[in-house]
């Protein structure tokens, strides 16, 4: 598996974990990969959801002591 | 004499600064403490108020009132606006080039909208968080004859009901004018409901839905085309307009930013204690915190008397005892002459009631009562 850019956001809540993924993918390059670590449940929901309305993809999605992973490769 | 020092003369800080007024009143005269607050303004703006100007129902005249006659005289307060902050050594440096030394800090300076933050919208948008922009989209709102109007939300922002408000109170406007066949609402919200608190979001959108508004939700504006009169998100969509409407962006204050205390003039605040992450003697208030809680007036007061309570323990007797527990109350205008409520904590999300009358006549008297509020009166 190749390694992705970690962005770190436990700790903040909806929409902070979404916003902190935006700007990130805005600095990524096309099939860059990022996890998202976030520990709020909506943004958890949130994040696939906004994924799938872009057109990234979602790489996995798995949730360890109550902290999200979300792994997303840009597409475009 | 053990000194407090308030930067911020809004909502936050005037609340506290009269609570402590009132609390510490034996110790203020005997000289063992003293209260003094730097502010940006020598006025005080009812923020809130911006809304109904929008909507020609309060006179932009109405927002204001002289800080200095809202303190307790015994509060110290200077039009000096602090440029430094030296927390290592309890010092703060205003624009006077004066230095305010303090034993116990609150920095309460607020939030700023920053349209910058998405091209083309400061150009084409009308919003309603200064006293010009707000009588602006008044004359906006007075002429549009109909057409496409979009509103379109950024986060983080100050008062998390204005987007709600805004489409509410336009759609019985163009009601009145026996427009509305001639006028088609969109409403665009960043996340995917169509407010950030999810009973709020579930208690919307069955109005939005018997009004006809339609929303877009996941949209995140990315640019404005004024000439092509169309909104890009970072999703890929595009909403078109005739009449932009937003709700910006907001930051923290820029001084805080330049002095490194927080992200995006953020500053990492203890949700219970209301502490500056890393420091006993700094606290931190209203929309200045980072914490993910409304940014309105009313979290400002709730937190502006926890801490009004604990700092003159820590003055006095050396021990705080209150945790702020995250209450936040807001009025939401449902329109020109009903309203209903979001009442909640850390632990109790709101639960918004049918709209009514009483409601929004209360929140008229409150636009009043609020330079009661604010001396501690009420």
């Amino acid at each position: 598996m190749s390694e992705a850019r970690i962005v770190d956001a436990r700790g903040s809540f909806c929409p902070g974990p979404l916003m902190e993924l935006i700007a990130a993918m805005k600095a990524a390059s096309v099939g860059d990969e990022l996890e998202v670590l976030s520990t709020d449940r909506g943004s958890a929901e949130d994040i696939p959801e906004w994924i799938k309305k872009v057109g990234h993809t979602m790489v996995s999605s798995s949730e360890e002591g109550g902290v999200y992973h979300l792994r997303v490769r840009k597409a475009k | 004499m053990k000194r407090i020092l308030i930067v911020g003369g809004g909502t936050g800080g005037t609340i506290l600064a009269n609570n402590l007024a009132r609390r510490l009143r034996q110790e203020i005269d005997s000289a063992r403490v003293s209260v003094t607050m730097l502010s940006a303004s020598a006025r005080h703006m009812y923020q809130p108020g911006l809304l109904y100007v929008a909507f020609g129902k309060m006179p932009a005249s109405d927002l204001y009132a002289d800080e200095k006659a809202l303190l307790d005289p015994s509060i110290h307060f200077h039009v000096d606006p602090a440029e430094s902050f030296d927390l290592d050594h309890n010092e703060v440096k205003a624009k006077s080039g004066k230095a305010y030394g303090y034993d116990y800090l609150a920095i309460c300076t607020g939030s700023r909208p920053v349209l910058a933050a998405v091209p083309g919208l400061m150009e084409n948008a009308h919003h309603v968080y200064t006293e010009e922009a707000a009588t602006k989209t008044a004359e906006a709102l007075r002429t549009f004859q109909g057409g496409r109007i979009a509103i379109v939300t950024g986060v983080p922002h100050k008062c998390p009901m204005v987007p709600l408000e805004l489409t509410f109170m336009m759609y019985d406007y163009f009601k009145d004018r026996e427009l509305l066949d001639k006028v088609s609402f969109t409403y665009t919200y960043p996340i995917g409901r169509i407010h950030s608190l999810e009973n709020v979001a579930k208690w919307a959108a069955p109005e939005f839905d018997r009004m006809g508004v339609r929303y877009e939700t996941l949209f995140n504006a990315k640019e404005v085309d004024g000439v092509k009169k169309r909104v890009h998100s970072e999703e890929g969509s595009v909403v078109e307009f005739d009449l932009l409407i937003t709700v910006p962006p907001h930051k923290g204050m820029e001084v805080l930013e330049q002095n490194k205390l927080g992200t995006s003039g953020w500053i990492p605040t203890n949700r219970a204690t209301l502490a500056m992450e890393g420091r006993d003697n700094v606290f931190v208030l209203g929309d200045t915190t980072n914490l993910p809680i409304s940014k309105a007036g009313s979290t400002a007061h709730y937190e502006a008397e926890v801490l009004g309570e604990n700092l003159a323990r820590l003055a006095t007797l050396g021990g705080a005892m209150r945790s702020y527990e995250g209450k936040v109350f807001c009025f939401i205008e449902a329109g020109k002459d009903r309203a209903t409520y979001a009442s909640f904590d850390y632990k109790n999300p709101p639960q918004p009631q049918p709209p009514s009358r009483a409601i929004h006549w209360f929140k008229l008297a409150y636009n009043r009562l609020y330079w009661n509020s604010v001396r501690g009166l009420l």
